[in-house]
């Protein structure tokens, strides 16, 4: 075991599957010599070679299609889009043809591509390097679509997208690449190491894609979040005094129904939380799934705490950021419900 | 009078009703370009992007350094798979008029490109096409069966009937998927020489856009990474004049050719004419040579005139002459290439129309045999289920429930007309059959 931060953890998962599987390259804008711009592919180009860690033009797009090529000759590639608000020049290459590519050549074509991308807000950056465009993915069949909340999970799931042979899109919380950030931005940061889920095994080892934790078990009520929002849901419930249960989702395609579900129908109650936008946002799917599922086991009605249905916004992001206190009060909300 | 900015609207050079004109296509004579070394710097061949590659004269003689020296048996075979690929063209759009398909693009007139490139290029070479290279399967010798069962959706279709017409793969053959997103697969096959290069092999890719779609970001992807990588591929870009109704001044080829954006990028441009088998075989050697050997990739614009309409959804008479085809300057690819076998004495109109009889008999065989793997109105097709199938390589939970769902929904249907058939087998919904 060792202590990682996220980005370490993130590194080491490139660095075993580089030195595991001859197939693995990393391309991307900065990854090679300068190692990122996050630092996350430090050291690796210098280990592996710039013809398996390949500094790319700023070219979303051609950065997924080119990926796509190399899956379809045997490669697997792990792409770095530099930010998430980036990815979008690439969204046709990922929804219209790495989503699909399996399906429509049914089953004799298929490009087994990583897309990693830091998303969320809280590091000043504005509307353009601020947004958690998760959902946006989750609506196209044909990917998978994972967010960790710490570096053991980040590393396992990293690898298990790597090995596995179907495209994913894998979200990076950037406010927890160096600590688990809770929401309050005036509190001295806390560094990985103090935290459990900052030990590392530095060899291999896998975390399922497609299955959800419960990270603190509880009574009262069930939190599903995912991402940043899984520490801030562990500040709030310390705010509100309330017991609950926070089930951190990881993968938001496919999605672990039968963990929420369990967790929903034992406490009855059930606040959804992220820091994406709200309307439409990935939380209506929760929202509708616990609905189907759990109807008959809810005493009150499920409550979502997201981001406003605004653009980040550079000078108002603590206002914007849904914190603990507004979680907090939604979870008092939904106890204090019929 | 005050100065105001006005935009240029591109117009093509005659409309419905009025003359053809082709006044503005820069032909070269046969024979007239150099051809120089495959190791060439590009600088020293940016005259090849601005002229035309040609082998056939006006004589039906081959001239000029260009000439890929081909024997008269290889010449035939080229011939005789234009011929097909444009009989089974033929056929399929009749077929598509009389309801049995939804859907067909031709690639008539535009025959030797697909010909003849897949003739000059390797087996292991990896294609990347457009839809109107379905030459390329012919001459990699795919069965026309197999192309119709794609086309018919039925129970051999490649696709398992999630595609439209004409959308074909071959894995075995090494030929792409094709998309219906256009240019998508022109910067992917630029990620697959780059991954010949990075395994060591010997392998090449191509691609094919039309000029239309080279004014996608793709395009720019492709040729961005391309130069830089300098990887192992053909760029093939092919200028047929139309992009559905809009001509080829709307993709930019009123002021440069597209062949010219090649030296812009840093990778040579060819302009070839795309109507002269001889001239396509030869310059599309030259670049696979150029990039087995390590030189990187050549973009080749091939100068050819869309003879059909864009697809059997359109119809080209609205927006150019009808008869601007048999004006065009580079004529016929078939007719040429044939005329010069004849000339040689390889090749004789009485030969000529046996090939044309016996091709046109092996069409109606493939067609009857592709029927019996079922037909758009009667079925058999697929199971639908098998429509939750390949969306992951395992099928997610939520497929699972949503089949069971379907399935669950189609017996009950099912069970409500009991003369129907079987569940999974019919195209026609189980109460329209009974109504007949």
């Amino acid at each position: 075991m060792a202590r990682m931060n996220m980005v370490q953890a993130l590194n080491s998962a490139m660095d075993v599957m580089l030195a595991r599987d001859p197939r693995v390259v990393v391309l991307g804008e900065d990854v090679g010599y300068f190692g990122g711009v996050f630092r996350v592919t430090d050291g690796l180009q210098r280990k592996y070679g710039e013809h398996r860690v390949l500094d790319t033009p700023i070219a979303e797009g051609g950065i997924i299609a080119a990926a796509i090529g190399m899956g379809v000759n045997g490669l697997k590639p792990v792409a770095e889009i530099q930010f998430a608000d980036y990815i979008y020049p690439g969204f046709d290459q990922v929804v219209s043809e790495l989503a699909r590519l399996r399906y429509r050549t049914a089953g004799d074509f298929f490009a087994p591509v990583t897309i990693r991308t830091p998303c969320g807000g809280g590091i000043r950056g504005g509307q353009t390097h601020s947004q958690s465009p998760e959902a946006i993915f989750t609506h196209v069949s044909g990917i998978k679509v994972v967010m960790p909340s710490n570096p053991y999970d980040a590393k396992g799931l990293l690898i298990s997208s790597i090995e596995g042979e179907d495209p994913v899109v894998f979200f990076e919380p950037k406010r927890l690449y160096n600590g688990p950030f809770d929401g309050d931005p005036h509190k001295p940061a806390v560094p990985w190491s103090t935290h459990p889920r900052g030990e590392v095994p530095e060899g291999h080892y896998t975390v399922p894609i497609g299955r959800a934790e419960v990270v603190r078990p509880g009574k009262d009520l069930t939190i599903l979040t995912y991402g940043t929002m899984v520490h801030v849901a562990e500040a709030a419930v310390r705010l509100a005094g309330v017991d609950a249960e926070i089930v951190d989702v990881r993968t938001m395609a496919p999605l672990d129904v039968d963990t929420i579900c369990s967790s929903v129908n034992g406490t009855g109650r059930c606040v959804v939380v992220h820091e994406a936008t709200g309307f439409a946002g990935y939380g209506a799917e929760l929202v509708a799934t616990v609905q189907e599922q759990c109807f008959w086991n809810l005493e009150a009605p499920v409550r979502r705490v997201t981001g406003w249905d605004t653009p980040y916004p550079h000078a108002f992001e603590w206002d914007y950021f849904p914190g603990p206190a507004r979680v907090a009060a939604a979870l008092k909300e939904v106890m204090e419900a019929a | 009078m005050t100065q105001r900015s006005r935009l240029h609207v591109p117009a093509p050079p005659a409309r419905p009703g009025q003359e053809p004109d082709f006044s503005y296509l820069q032909i070269s004579p046969a024979g007239a370009l150099r051809r120089p070394d495959v190791t060439v710097a590009v600088r020293d061949i940016e005259d090849l992007s601005l002229q035309m590659v040609r082998v056939l004269g006006e004589d039906h003689r081959a001239v000029g350094p260009w000439d890929p020296r081909l024997d008269a048996e290889e010449l035939q075979v080229g011939l005789r798979h234009m011929l097909l690929t444009r009989l089974f063209d033929d056929r399929m759009q009749k077929i598509q008029r009389q309801g049995r398909i939804s859907f067909y693009i031709k690639s008539t007139g535009e025959e030797a490109i697909a010909v003849a490139q897949g003739m000059a290029l390797q087996p292991g070479d990896m294609l990347f096409p457009s839809y109107r290279q379905q030459g390329l399967h012919v001459v990699r010798g795919r069965s026309l069966v197999e192309l119709m069962c794609q086309c018919l959706s039925n129970t051999r279709d490649m696709c398992k009937g999630r595609q439209m017409p004409i959308m074909y793969h071959w894995a075995e053959g090494n030929i792409f998927s094709i998309s219906g997103n256009l240019a998508t697969q022109f910067p992917q096959a630029v990620g697959w020489a780059m991954a010949a290069a990075i395994k060591g092999e010997d392998r090449i890719a191509a691609s094919w856009i039309g000029e239309g779609s080279s004014a996608e970001a793709d395009f720019h992807y492709a040729m961005t990474f391309a130069a830089v990588y300098q990887a192992p591929v053909i760029l093939n870009l092919v200028n047929n004049q139309w992009a559905i109704s809009t001509f080829q001044g709307f993709a930019g080829g009123e002021h440069r050719t597209f062949a010219q954006r090649g030296p812009g990028y840093g990778i040579p441009g060819i302009r070839v004419d795309g109507n002269d088998f001889l001239a396509v075989y030869a310059v599309t050697q030259w670049a696979a040579q150029r990039a087995r050997q390590s030189g990187g990739a050549t973009l080749i614009e091939l100068v050819t005139y869309r003879a059909g309409a864009h697809s059997t959804s359109d119809d080209p008479s609205r927006y150019r002459p009808k008869e601007e085809w048999r004006a065009w300057p580079l004529g016929d690819p078939i007719t040429r290439l044939k005329q010069h076998l004849i000339t040689l004495g390889e090749w004789s109109e009485e030969r000529h129309a046996r090939l044309e009889k016996e091709l046109d008999a092996h069409v109606s065989a493939c067609w009857k045999e592709a029927e019996t793997y079922g037909t758009l109105s009667g079925g058999p097709t697929l199971d639908p289920m098998t429509m939750f199938e390949d969306v992951l390589k395992e099928m997610p939970p939520d497929l699972v429930r949503q089949r069971e769902e379907l399935r669950a929904l189609r017996a009950v249907q099912s069970a409500a007309v009991p003369s129907a058939p079987p569940a999974g087998h019919s195209a026609t919904p189980p109460a329209l059959v009974r109504k007949g």
